[in-house]
């Protein structure tokens, strides 16, 4: 359990983490959520007693990290995939940590098994991709054998195997019982890993809450409807007291009610339709939605979606489209 | 809390490990010795030809001892790489999430460093003497005589103490570059400018190298440092423990 209290960093005048006040549970895979530059490494570095905070405490089972003993036996983290000596090999690299926290050497070996890099062992980290440089950071976390894990953005750099490996490997280690924390950019992937969710933007909390409880809110399923009697087909819609909103490029979109419903109604009114096409809003524009007023960095000058939007309701977002559109294919 | 034990043992793993602690330690040894047996060698040679005054001063121990000046610089890499590599290479935030005690992460580092240095050093002072009186022929001076011995050991202590001083400034300017690019220019070259003109002298008897000197030194007849050769140690000594205090300073107050 890490308990975060009031978590505060700031940097001259910038605030890069504002009061942040949540706990991470054991026994699932919480995902740490928010867009590049939010705050989320500058508040795993808090954790791990790196960065020391302006204000604020964070707990690791009720204790401060520098309290710990041999600390790697109850955190595990994997910060950076370069945070190592390119000159020093694997086994090395493994070796060092393990004595510095008193563990026994013989799990140097276990734990590079665990990610893979048996072959390597002696080789020095310089020549290792970025996924061998991953998994060697990983084995790192492992070492301890510790009851909290955190990951900052573990699929990284990552082939697919890789990434499939690694989402499976963070169940695994939650099913076991752990605390494991995983930070990501990416909605899609966290819908895939996590149960509980904490999304943060510019430093601020802006959602701590459940998968479960995050979809059932965010994904919004709705009908697209466009006929070249829109004013008709909204008159029928109404009078079978159904609500239609119109979009600004001349759409239908209706809530609540199904396309096979809305097709036999306009058969029995004789209305032409073009198009009657049920839709997905994705959690990724979700999320950009929650987001989209705290991104430090915007790419584009278009002005951000308004939050209260409804999701997928802006003319500029493709239909079913972003990144998380097939979650529920992938994740079922 | 981590158990120094553990910590001592694991930065010996660490320093053990990667080529740089080899490669800087081993050219220290040889560029010393070659460097002090070439000039022991040339000074015997040119013996007759020197004026009376430097014939009189002339110090067989200290000849010997001629290629520590540019030894010393890979010392200085050495103690500087030991302690910013962590920092370059990123391994810093590892390393403080396994050993979060800073003060005794900084410390151990250095105490398997110093100790590694002060084996090296000493080894390269020895070789240095003989290899350099066996150059000298009849010039040449004896270890059992006075004060040798002890320029011996001092010429290992100098060059152990330049190590731990990179050490310090390496941690206090996390940077390899910036660290060396202001030790190196420092001693190979502002000290001994400060040293030469009349006007800087009194200045420069006081900077670690100049007065790490001093206990290396067995004829000092014209020599008007204020202090003797335990005195000019102790002043290197002073010198090195406010590099480790500012080090431990910048470690602990900075984020990693």
């Amino acid at each position: 359990m890490i308990e975060l209290q009031g978590l505060t960093k700031r940097y001259g005048d910038k605030l890069a983490v504002d009061g942040l006040t949540c706990t991470v549970r054991p026994g699932i895979v919480t995902g740490f959520l928010g867009p590049n530059g939010a705050g989320k490494s500058t508040t795993m570095r808090m954790m791990l007693d790196l960065d020391s905070p302006t204000a604020g405490t964070v707990l690791i089972d009720g204790q401060h990290y520098r309290q710990l003993k041999d600390p790697l036996r109850t955190v595990g983290a994997l910060l950076d995939a370069k945070a190592m000596h390119g000159g020093r090999s694997a086994h090395n690299h493994l070796l060092c940590l393990a004595q510095s926290n008193g563990i026994p050497r013989s799990r140097v070996r276990e734990v590079l098994d665990t990610v893979g890099l048996t072959s390597v062992a002696g080789k020095r980290s310089k020549g290792f991709s970025l996924g061998m440089g991953q998994r060697l950071g990983i084995a790192g976390a492992l070492l301890g054998d510790p009851r909290i894990l955190m990951f900052d953005e573990p699929v990284n750099g990552l082939d697919p195997e890789g990434i499939h490996w690694i989402r499976n490997l963070m169940k695994n280690l939650a099913s076991q019982g752990r605390t494991v924390f995983v930070s990501s950019h990416l909605m899609s992937e966290m819908a895939l890993t996590a149960e509980h969710l904490i999304v943060i933007g510019q430093g601020r909390l802006l959602a701590d809450t459940s998968m479960a409880d995050f979809i059932a809110q965010n994904s919004r399923s709705y009908v697209r409807l466009r006929a070249p009697e829109t004013e008709r087909l909204l008159d029928v819609l109404a009078g079978a007291g159904i609500t239609a909103v119109t979009t600004e490029d001349g759409h239908l979109e209706v809530d609540g009610t199904e396309a096979a419903r809305l097709g036999e109604l306009a058969a029995r009114h004789q209305l032409v339709l073009h198009e009657l096409s049920p839709q997905q809003a994705s959690l990724e524009e979700a999320f950009m939605q929650l987001t989209a007023e705290s991104v430090e960095y915007h790419a584009h000058s278009a002005p951000p979606v308004g939050a209260g939007a409804p999701p997928g309701g802006g003319a500029a977002v493709p239909p079913g489209g972003g990144w998380g559109a097939d979650w529920r294919k992938k994740g079922s | 809390m981590a158990v120094v034990g553990q910590v001592l043992q694991s930065e010996w793993t660490k320093i053990k490990s990667v080529r740089s602690t080899v490669w800087t330690l081993g050219l220290a040894l040889v560029v010393t010795v070659a460097l002090g047996a070439l000039i022991s060698a040339f000074s015997r040679s040119n013996f007759d030809r020197m004026p009376v005054r430097e014939q009189v001063n002339f110090d067989p121990t200290f000849t010997s001892f001629a290629g520590m000046g540019l030894g010393q610089l890979a010392m200085i890499v050495f103690g500087v790489l030991v302690v910013s590599n962590e920092y370059s290479t990123g391994m810093i935030r590892t390393s403080l999430a396994a050993v979060p005690q800073r003060g005794t992460f900084l410390f151990s580092k250095i105490t398997i460093a110093t100790l590694i240095a002060f084996v090296v050093a000493m080894l390269t002072s020895f070789v240095s003497f003989f290899v350099g009186q066996s150059m000298l022929g009849s010039h040449r001076t004896s270890i059992g005589d006075a004060g040798v011995l002890r320029a011996v050991i001092g010429g290992g202590l100098y060059m152990t103490l330049i190590a731990v001083f990179s050490m310090g400034v390496a941690a206090m300017l996390r940077s390899p570059m910036l660290s060396l690019g202001i030790l190196m220019p420092f001693f190979f070259i502002i000290s001994s400018i400060l040293g030469a003109v009349e006007a800087t002298k009194k200045v420069g008897q006081y900077l670690p190298d100049q007065a790490g000197h001093k206990v290396m030194q067995v004829v000092t007849i014209g020599d008007d440092a204020p202090y003797g050769p335990w005195g000019g140690f102790t002043i290197m000594v002073l010198w090195v423990a406010a590099a480790l205090v500012g080090g431990y300073v910048v470690l602990k107050r900075r984020d990693a």
